[in-house]
């Protein structure tokens, strides 16, 4: 404990400043960290000066951070500590060919050649267009069957390979494997001119635009100094919380319709349009894009589009209230959602699940609460109330985070309309960053928790930026959640917990 | 020459009335929902193109479809339509008839698991253990049938000197049969709540996912074979609601048809308020057909009498 360095949410301190420790010491401090209810926000590899460095970011009900040099192997946390670094330590294996000796289940994440032209850990021959030169985890005996799904799928989804170990209909284990949409995002960032950093945080994962150029302008914002105006602020939540709202309220439609239970599919489709069309008002675009940038956001809200978002909300309100009511109360829908793809209380803390996904287990991990920005801390609480687990836990707190996030919008709204001027709009633009810092910045995007890491160089060049969507957690919550389910659930399993693919693949 | 016309009405007006059922599931979702006749563009569109083949599949893979559709149009024929003479009838027919049916079924399994997909396979399990505990229900029908009317043959059940009906002093047994025909039909269909003919997750399909890989006029002839079924099925409950005397034209063909109507009605609306079962519970939905039936049969031993 002594050795982490406590640092704030969006707050850049000196890279100097961070406890350079040697790695018995990282080890000992980090493994104690998490045994005592500690999550990993972030834990990555980079290169400096030929050496490689360790940084992990931890949360407790504070943020830390602590690094260590490593050579090309490192004793692995996975086996002997905890699984929350499971799928770290691979990417970090991935991404730079430093080895986690006793990692229990080594594999690569998304197939492409390693950053640092080390010798790949997993031998792996990245001329073949097609992942698929590795292992997956069998299961022997006559009557296991394996069934592969993907990486083409039916739906209109993005790729993702599922296989699943059955025995007749009961799944005993599925491994799912992805990297198909990998797009090189964190080695290009540094790269880029700072202009085009927003559109490509808005591009890390679609439908979570404005989470992840939040977090990003975040950490512009920390490096160079800048600060936001209240307004902007507030335009800023009102984007964040009107994009969760959309894709809860599509996702509970999407449950409904996997189910064969088409009226709210249908009213719950419709619904989702308006809040598109919402988010339309505030910035000209149905997905949030454009809108925000580092010191404030693009378009700010007249009178016009306070009135029309005050009065689509107060319209819809109670449409969402009756359709969730509706899907709610049908039996015949409760008993698709109980007791389905059930992830225990302990599996979720010990896989670090975040987001709803993590709070329909009971760890109610929300950063709004946990670590604000923006105007969160003057905004009211959510509570979740059924906590079991499973599908329709998973439901059920989507269900009340619309309601909180109207509630939420209500008073933003209210706020922006209070005196004070209307700032002018902010334009992307280069800034200089602070030298030697480092940033961490932390969101609750509508999925749980997104975060960006920045590190800059001495001449205020960016060396490392590394990203981080909650999807990082909770693709192995989904696997778990279909132990001894029936294969039949398994698309309401992957519906309620509606993970990103492109998020995950970077 | 009355019945040959009826028969290509029969044949020619099946596909219409899946489109009920879409309307009605569009009514209560509030939407427009396609046009009445949607299936027969879907039919022409799928027989302009040509069918795919894959190279693992062999001849057995294209007899699927053939033989599915010649069991469905080889049942239609037997069976007495607004109380028209059917074109072929013989005493014991429904036993064979269900029989047809049930190679009709084989062959699309066999089809299916031609094709070597892990899904297809798991879909063909599904569908052949649904339709073994459907199988009783029937049987249990006819022999309750037999009971009552003491005759094997659809038109002999309902044209013959003693028809099976509803008004009938045993016709309150008749309710049972209704109801556990109507699941039946729900099952054997692969209607909501047991199947969902509507979603494209080939992991929850039971029967869909068997077609996954037909196309073209293969995948036309399958879904022409399914209207047909769903119209067996549903004629046969309208025969259990309305005895049609023989004769009576016209009025016979308005009565049947809105009946008929009301069927595909009453499918739209239990496919719109209830969502479909967790498989492992179909089997129990089935057995209570099951169960209603043979009590129905249990009721004519004359141990109550």
């Amino acid at each position: 404990m002594d050795n982490l360095l406590r640092i704030k949410n969006g707050v850049a301190v000196l890279r100097s400043s961070i406890p350079r420790v040697d790695y018995g010491d990282f080890f000992r401090t980090l493994s104690e960290f998490v045994k005592n209810d500690g999550f990993i926000v972030q834990f990555f590899a980079y290169e400096e000066n030929g050496q490689y460095r360790l940084v992990a970011v931890v949360r407790n009900h504070d943020l830390y951070v602590l690094q260590t040099e490593v050579g090309t192997i490192f004793k692995s946390f996975t086996g002997a500590v905890s699984e929350k670094f499971h799928m770290f330590e691979r990417e970090i294996a991935e991404q730079y060919g430093l080895k986690p000796d006793g990692h229990p289940w080594l594999k690569m994440v998304r197939y492409h050649e390693n950053y640092s032209g080390e010798k790949d850990v997993f031998a792996n021959d990245y001329s073949k267009e097609i992942p698929g030169n590795y292992p997956y985890f069998a299961i022997g005996g006559e009557s296991i069957h394996e069934v592969g799904v993907g990486p083409v799928h039916a739906g209109i989804i993005e790729p993702g390979h599922f296989r699943f170990q059955c025995a007749g209909e009961e799944v005993l284990h599925l491994e799912i494997q992805l990297g198909y949409q990998h797009r090189g995002i964190e080695k290009m960032m540094p790269k880029l001119p700072q202009k085009r950093y927003p559109i490509v945080a808005e591009s890390i994962a679609g439908d979570t635009a404005v989470g992840h150029n939040l977090c990003l302008c975040q950490g512009i914002e920390a490096l160079a100094g800048l600060g936001v105006d209240k307004k902007a602020s507030i335009v800023r939540c009102i984007a964040l919380e009107l994009e969760r709202i959309a894709n809860h309220v599509g996702d509970l439609g999407a449950l409904s319709g996997d189910v064969a239970f088409n009226p709210p599919a249908a009213y719950l489709g419709r619904i989702r349009g308006e809040f598109l069309n919402l988010l339309q008002v505030l910035c000209g675009n149905r997905f949030g894009k454009g809108l925000l940038r580092p010191g404030g956001v693009a378009h700010l809200m007249g009178e016009e589009q306070c009135l029309l978002i005050k009065e689509k909300i107060a319209e819809i309100r109670p449409e969402i209230e009756h359709v969730c009511d509706l899907l709610f109360t049908a039996h015949t829908v409760l008993a698709r959602f109980e007791n389905t793809g059930t992830v225990a209380y302990q599996t979720a803390k010990d896989l670090g699940l975040v987001g709803y996904a993590g709070r329909a287990c009971g760890l109610a991990y929300d950063v709004r609460v946990a670590f604000p920005s923006e105007c969160y801390r003057e905004l009211g609480t959510n509570r979740n109330r059924v906590i079991n687990g499973d599908v329709n836990s998973r439901a059920t707190v989507r269900r009340e985070e619309i309601m909180h996030s109207l509630t939420l919008i209500d008073t933003l709204v209210k706020m922006y309309e209070q005196d004070g001027d209307i700032p002018t709009a902010v334009r992307a633009g280069e800034h200089r960053l602070a030298p030697d810092a480092f940033v961490v910045t932390v969101n609750e995007g509508w999925r749980g928790e997104v975060s960006h890491c920045i590190l800059t160089d001495s001449a205020g060049k960016i060396v490392r930026y590394k990203i981080k969507d909650p999807s990082f957690h909770n693709w192995t919550g989904l696997a778990m959640s279909l132990r001894n389910q029936e294969i039949s659930d398994f698309p309401l399993c992957n519906k309620s917990f509606n993970l990103s693919y492109c998020g995950f693949d970077l | 020459m009355e019945k040959y016309i009826l028969l290509c009405l029969v044949l020619l007006a099946a596909p219409l009335f899946p489109g009920i059922i879409l309307k009605t599931k569009a009514f209560f979702a509030g939407k427009k929902g396609p046009p009445l006749l949607i299936k027969y563009y879907t039919l022409a569109k799928l027989l302009r193109k040509c069918s795919v083949y894959s190279t693992s599949t062999t001849f057995v893979f294209r007899l699927g479809p053939t033989v599915g559709f010649g069991s469905a149009l080889l049942v239609l024929s037997f069976f007495p339509f607004g109380g028209v003479e059917p074109l072929f009838s013989f005493h014991g027919d429904v036993i064979a008839l269900f029989y047809i049916l049930g190679t009709g079924r084989f062959f699309t399994v066999v089809a299916a698991l031609d094709t070597a997909s892990p899904f297809e396979g798991m879909g063909a399990a599904r569908e052949v253990f649904f339709s073994t505990i459907a199988e009783l229900t029937i049987f249990t029908v006819l022999i309750l049938f037999c009971r009552i009317n003491g005759s094997l043959s659809f038109s002999e059940y309902f044209l013959g000197d003693n028809p099976v009906s509803l008004v009938d002093p045993s016709g309150a047994l008749l309710v049972l049969v209704i109801v556990s025909m109507f699941m039946v039909m729900l099952t054997e269909c692969s209607r909501v709540p047991v199947d969902d003919p509507a979603t494209h997750l080939e992991l929850t399909m039971i029967h869909e996912v068997m077609i996954l890989d037909h196309s073209g006029p293969d995948l036309a002839l399958i879904e022409l074979a399914s209207f047909y079924k769903l119209f067996f099925y549903s004629a046969f409950i309208v025969h259990l609601i309305y005895p049609f005397s023989a004769g009576a034209g016209l009025l016979n063909g308005i009565i049947f048809t809105t009946l008929m109507v009301l069927i595909y009605g009453a499918i739209g609306v239990v496919e719109s308020i209830t969502a479909r079962f967790r498989m492992n519970l179909v089997p129990q939905f089935v057995l209570t057909s099951f169960a209603l039936v043979f009590f129905a049969a249990i009721l004519t031993m004359g141990v109550f009498q």
